[in-house]
């Protein structure tokens, strides 16, 4: 019955190997928020340098972080909240120190055309009006919770969701008046969701911190995809999009 | 019932039990992991938890509610797939099994369309009743529901093909109405496939996350149900999420342990 057990274990273990390494790859394991910049960031590094192939995992910080801590075959961390850097640094799997290379920053989502009037935070403490937003245990539910700590103000949501895209998807469909996203998002979803900006945003900041990972197959690889996202070149990138810089 | 154990004589033979007991220690032992990494020591005080206990009940309810849904629609639409006269009775059937296909997430979306505030028929909802139904409780149950009655609907419709049509013939050369002999033939005879199908379509409801957290939201004591909150846990309290799901686990074996002895091996 063990032998068997065992059998089952490697028949198992061997459905889920790894593809061999290959030289010129760089594995990069980065935040949904990153979803269009660091495609197009990847792109433009494999063409800057010929052979390399950039292969990004996009995720749920914590859930990557997570994912690393457990072994994942990652070269570069990028993380939206210093938090779940924190974890990996703590397991020992950054091989250089985390730098912040890019700021997001809250907005206000409101279907097209803003059919319930919204105008601020102030809005979201109406009962009448249909509200989303992060749950508190992901990032984008945390830099809400300090905005309206900022703002004075209690919301009162109708649903909060996993993760910041779930939000914008709500928004966008016209199903709630109103969602607290990251402005690069309000970007991704133009025409579809309108933004506004609220002073109290000031307060509520994400950081974005990367860095190459200890057990990096490719660690000259990682590091150069790190410096570059850190280039002008990536600065730029990540500005249209709407991030702000470090 | 088919419950009696015949010895065919022989050994088992190997060619069936080896993949069988892989098979099993497929499926358990990822269970094995999350009962290793439970954190026993903390389990009492999480349980006690206002929280945990108010997603366990509201998730015991809508799945109860939602299998209740399903068994209303789902039994007759079995009956009209394996019985009635319809044109086009394959394409019906394939479209059946659709939400067991569709990711979850996507049927979600795909409600929203049909029955949010701006849904082809939610808009009317909203206007002519003043209904709406995402991001409530009553969401849930519709999400569970779509998700898991493809399982009721297939089991049903495999239970009544089975049954011997003759005596539902024999029914109606007796005076009987097809409703009637409905009712008092064919339904005693497939009962064993319509709880089967029943305790699967609990089952996935019970566990239903893409299509509940998309269309219903996550409220707590709304619509956070266990599978939600075993999610958000995830993102910041691993142990809390293990936890969790090992309460889902214990009550849902529990549930289908005890129906399993009342309804299908015992004496019909």
């Amino acid at each position: 019955m063990r032998a068997l057990a065992l059998v089952a274990l490697v028949v198992v273990a061997g459905c889920g190997t790894a593809e061999p390494t290959t030289g010129g790859q760089v594995t990069v394991f980065a935040a949904a928020s990153l979803t269009e910049t660091f495609t197009r960031l990847g792109e433009e590094f494999e063409s800057a340098n010929p052979g390399v192939d950039v292969v990004v995992n996009f995720g749920g910080s914590s859930g990557l972080a997570q994912q690393i801590g457990q072994g994942a075959p990652a070269d570069v961390f990028a993380s939206a909240s210093p938090a779940n850097m924190e974890q990996v640094v703590d397991g020992g799997g950054t091989a250089a120190e985390p730098v912040t290379f890019a700021r997001n920053r809250l907005e206000i989502a409101v279907p097209a055309g803003n059919p319930a009037g919204i105008t601020g935070l102030a809005d979201f403490a109406h009962a009448d009006a249909r509200i989303a937003l992060c749950a508190e245990q992901v990032p984008c539910g945390a830099a809400a919770k300090r905005a309206f700590e900022a703002a004075g103000v209690t919301p009162r949501p109708d649903t909060l969701e996993q993760d910041v895209k779930a939000v914008l998807t709500k928004v966008r469909l016209g199903e709630v008046d109103a969602g607290l996203v990251y402005r690069t998002d309000v970007r991704s979803a133009a025409g579809r969701v309108e933004g506004l900006a609220f002073p109290e945003a000031d307060r509520a900041v994400n950081d974005y911190p990367i860095a190459p990972l200890a057990k990096a197959r490719n660690a000259a690889g990682a590091r150069a995809f790190v410096d570059f996202v850190r280039s002008d070149r990536g600065r730029a990138v990540l500005a249209e999009a709407g991030f702000d810089a470090p | 019932m088919t419950t009696t154990r015949r010895r065919t004589g022989g050994r088992l033979p190997v060619a069936l039990v080896v993949p069988a007991v892989v098979g099993l220690a497929f499926l358990l032992v990822p269970l094995v992991g999350l009962l290793v990494r439970a954190p026993w020591g903390t389990l009492p005080t999480r349980l006690l938890s206002p929280s945990v206990g108010e997603a366990l009940r509201l998730s015991l309810v809508c799945a109860s509610l939602a299998t209740v849904v399903c068994l209303v629609l789902g039994v007759p639409l079995a009956w009209l797939l394996a019985r009635g006269d319809v044109p086009g009775r394959g394409v019906l059937r394939a479209l059946v099994t659709v939400p067991l296909v569709l990711p979850p997430v996507v049927g979600g979306v795909a409600l929203l369309f049909v029955l949010g505030r701006r849904g082809l028929v939610g808009q009317y909802l909203d206007a002519w009743f003043g209904v709406s139904l995402p991001f409530t409780t009553a969401g849930v149950v519709l999400a569970e529901a779509f998700v898991a009655m493809p399982f009721l609907v297939i089991s049903v419709e495999g239970a009544l093909r089975a049954a011997d049509p003759r005596y539902e013939e024999a029914a109606a050369t007796l005076g009987a109405s097809r409703w009637l002999a409905f009712r008092r033939v064919t339904l005693p005879s497939i009962l064993p496939g319509v709880v089967a199908g029943t305790v699967l379509c609990w089952a996935r409801a019970l566990g239903e996350f893409g299509a509940t957290i998309t269309f219903a939201g996550n409220f707590p004591g709304e619509t956070t149900t266990m599978p939600l909150a075993v999610y958000l846990a995830l993102e910041t309290d691993p142990d809390a999420a293990i936890v969790l799901s090992v309460v889902l686990l214990l009550v849902s074996v529990g549930v289908l342990a005890a129906l399993r002895d009342r309804w299908i091996s015992g004496p019909s």
